[in-house]
């Protein structure tokens, strides 16, 4: 998922927010794109999209804080997403976890030392009537029990 | 002659295996020599039977599912293309119980169409709705939405007439009507089957929005949990745009509207209306306080029309067949159809549509079938994570705004989990005040610290301290967030907690404290882990920092620690708990 920062983060910056900075509220789209560019939001990028947006520093700070989804660092290499939330809760999504973080070694938050999965909670996917579910680099998984969710960490280490 | 196979791309289907189905059929249909056309359509709402493959035989859809990549051989060997019979066969899709006993007619299409095929919407009684809308005068349409008793299906239940009323009548050069599809209550799903299945419609409902109003711009936020949604979505806006449904000139009406989909970035809080019009402005997504309206004062301080996926979805409909066809189905004030998402440990999971006023019992046992885990059912979430916990006793509630609302609950975005007997609803309470102090906007503190404290309280009760001081703050707490939080998020909050506290008090009466390290059940079934994210956020150190503080105390009994953390440190006493339990289970 994440990458190379190769390259000047400033220049590329500049670049995604030129494009970008015509539409209404451009910001999050903003933001999402340079995600989606340098597997994070670089330190680096906020004073190129302050500037280019009229914002002050700390506004556009304020901003990539707020949101669950911006992160300050890269990912491992895939991203597993657990939900959380009631409905796979009420059907042992608490067990799932528990054996995802025992085969992974890693608790929410966190990637593993090979730098090759990050783990992170989910609060719903929209699968909840197939629950318990997860989200692997953005494919979806439903009706996890313990067996799926070893071949989901297999899958995931690879 | 080529036969024509249905198989969802709908998310639910798809995290089930339909694209592997998909290959499958390809594979096999190719080594046989015989041809099919697959179509992607999109949900029947009938998950539990997902993917759902069905086979068109002399004009007629036969079902078959759950089908997983693996059946497809036998499917072939059984003659399903010609509707032959298999285990997996259920028959004719329409007279499946679950399907045939609906009322769709928000989700008329849904499952059926081609998603993406604007031929199949207008063959199905598509954009005649907008076409009505287009030779009628502004407030006509406004009436017709009025008549029709349409609340917002967004959790409030707010006639949605009588917003697009205020928004007609308000004066300024541009108007808005956004689409809330940020859809993050646990157990809903419409939102997303509707974007995914029928999208169509939901451009349609903004169309019409647009005409009434005079608003010229639409803008569709939903979640980044849903990229099928937002693919779906973008994709028939395009189409769309394309064939004149949208754009300057709205179907030759010489009037103009269009739309685009925005992404949020992960904020359960982001659905509150104020939220996400902040965050549509690319702001923090910090709930307003209200006046002004957003009808008066919305995105970018012009009017705007906000509303729920569902509410703008049914609108078609409303103008197709007019304002008392839809007006006939429901009860009391709750008219029209509701969408129940059923969710949670159930044997039959999904969508069913119908008119308000089915209890919810009927709801549980009949129509969802009972648990899955064939264990009685304890205790049903209804309306999301600010909804109540209802149990047994109340499972004759009529499912309609005013009757949830009689016994401390809400019917919400109309979302249903169910628990078995194995559920503890400590736990629930705790998690959804741990939820409130994850998602919190920030903005006011009843909601912003007392969900935290919430946290421990509800901890102090698990391990039996004090249980009945706590069980007493923990209801005062309530009290505090229910009347001093400006929004839903702190202000419903008190409900799951409290009904879960009412209803079922044996649960707050956990046995006293084994000294000297054991952890008690519930903790077991819990597992300390559960509390690491919340010990991280609160006390700004990774899990390991203290795991390796927990490991130089070695030779301490497990209860020596855990007041050392408490003491030296300054943790909680479920944190510090959970902290040792967790590091000294990994030395075992
Ligand atoms: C914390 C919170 C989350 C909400 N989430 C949603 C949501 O995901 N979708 C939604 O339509 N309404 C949500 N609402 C309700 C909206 O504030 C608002 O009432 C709704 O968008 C109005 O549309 P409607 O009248 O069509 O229901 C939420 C409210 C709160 C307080
Ligand atoms: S109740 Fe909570 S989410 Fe709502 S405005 Fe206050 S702090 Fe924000
Ligand atoms: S609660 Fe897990 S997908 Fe909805
Ligand atoms: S055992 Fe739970 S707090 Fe001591």
């Amino acid at each position: 998922m994440n990458l190379h920062v190769s390259g000047d983060v400033a220049a590329r910056t500049l670049a995604i927010v030129t494009a970008m900075k015509g539409a209404e509220g451009p910001l999050l789209p903003i933001l999402h794109e340079i995600q989606a560019e340098f597997g994070y939001v670089p330190q680096d990028s906020l004073p190129v999209i302050a500037r280019e947006l009229n914002l002050s520093r700390a506004e556009v700070h304020g901003v990539v804080t707020f949101y669950h989804d911006f992160r300050d660092h890269p990912t491992g290499r895939h991203v597993l997403k657990l939900c959380r939330a009631e409905a796979c809760q009420s059907m042992g999504a608490d067990a799932v976890a528990a054996r995802v973080k025992a085969l992974l070694g890693i608790d929410f938050h966190q990637t593993t030392l090979d730098g090759a999965v990050t783990l992170e909670p989910v609060y719903c996917l929209g699968l909840c009537s197939c629950a318990p579910s997860a989200m692997l680099d953005g494919e979806v998984h439903a009706g996890l029990d313990a067996a799926a969710a070893t071949e989901l960490v297999r899958e995931a280490r690879r | 002659m080529t036969v024509k196979v249905y198989v969802p791309k709908d998310a639910a289907a798809l995290a089930l295996g339909a694209d592997r189905v998909v290959a499958a059929i390809e594979r096999e249909a190719g080594e046989r020599g015989v041809a099919v056309a697959i179509v992607r359509n999109g949900s029947r709402g009938m998950h539990w039977l997902e993917p759902l493959v069905e086979v068109v035989v002399d004009h007629e859809r036969i079902a078959y599912g759950p089908v997983r990549a693996g059946d497809v051989a036998s499917l072939f060997a059984a003659g399903f293309l010609e509707g032959g019979d298999h285990p997996l066969r259920q028959g004719a899709t329409k007279d499946i119980p679950f399907l045939k006993q609906q009322t769709r007619l928000t989700f008329a299409r849904c499952g059926i169409v081609d998603p993406l095929s604007l031929d199949d919407y207008r063959r199905f009684r598509g954009l005649t709705g907008l076409e009505k809308a287009i030779a009628m005068a502004p407030v006509d349409i406004v009436t017709e939405v009025t008549d029709s008793g349409l609340r917002g299906r967004g959790g409030a239940g707010f006639p949605t007439g009588i917003k697009w009323k205020t928004v007609l009548d308000a004066a300024g050069p541009q108007k808005y009507i956004v689409c809330n599809a940020d859809e993050g209550d646990s157990g809903t799903f419409a939102d997303r089957m509707i974007m995914e299945g029928d999208p169509f419609v939901l451009i349609e409902g903004m169309a019409i929005a647009g005409l009434a109003t005079g608003a010229t711009k639409g803008f569709i936020y939903t979640r980044s949990e849903y990229p099928h949604a937002i693919a779906a979505m973008s994709a028939a806006i395009e189409i769309a745009r394309r064939e004149g449904v949208l754009g300057p000139s709205v179907m030759g009406s010489g009037r103009a509207f269009d739309m685009e989909v925005r992404v949020g970035a992960g904020a359960y809080v982001c659905g509150e209306e104020t939220a996400l019009l902040n965050s549509l402005e690319g702001k923090r997504g910090i709930v307003r306080a209200k006046p002004p309206l957003p009808a008066h004062k919305g995105l970018f301080d012009c009017p705007t029309v906000i509303n729920n996926v569902i509410s703008l979805a049914s609108v078609p409909i409303i103008l197709d067949r007019g304002a008392t066809f839809y007006r006939d189905f429901g009860m009391g004030r709750s008219r029209g159809t509701i969408p129940i998402q059923i969710a949670g440990n159930v044997k039959h999971g999904g969508l069913y549509e119908t008119a308000f006023g089915l209890s919810l019992g009927e709801i549980v046992d009949h129509i969802a079938g009972g648990t899955a885990s064939e264990r009685p059912v304890k205790a049903v979430q209804v309306g999301g994570p600010l909804g109540a916990y209802f149990p047994r006793a109340l499972f004759d509630t009529p499912f309609d705004y005013e009757s949830f609302a009689a016994k401390d609950g809400l019917i919400g975005h109309a979302g249903i989990v169910v628990f078995d007997d194995t559920v503890d609803m400590l736990h629930q309470a705790r998690f959804a005040m741990e939820f409130c102090a994850i998602e919190s906007c920030g903005k006011c503190t009843p909601c912003r610290i007392g969900s935290t404290r919430g946290v421990e309280v509800a901890d102090n009760i698990a391990h039996g301290v004090e249980p009945e001081k706590n069980r007493e703050l923990l209801a005062d707490l309530c009290n505090t967030m229910k009347f001093g939080s400006l929004c839903a998020l702190g202000g419903f909050t008190p409900y799951p907690v409290m009904s879960a506290m009412t209803h079922f008090p044996e649960d707050f009466t956990p046995a006293p404290r084994v000294e000297g390290g054991g952890m008690s059940e519930t903790e077991k079934l819990k597992g300390p882990a559960s509390y690491f994210p919340s010990i991280e956020k609160k006390y700004g150190q990774p899990i390991e920092h203290w795991k390796a503080i927990v490991r130089a105390q070695e030779g301490k009994a497990h209860m020596q620690i855990v007041a050392f953390l408490k003491e030296t440190h300054g943790l909680g006493h479920g944190h510090a708990n959970a902290l040792v339990a967790a590091t000294l289970a990994e030395n075992a």
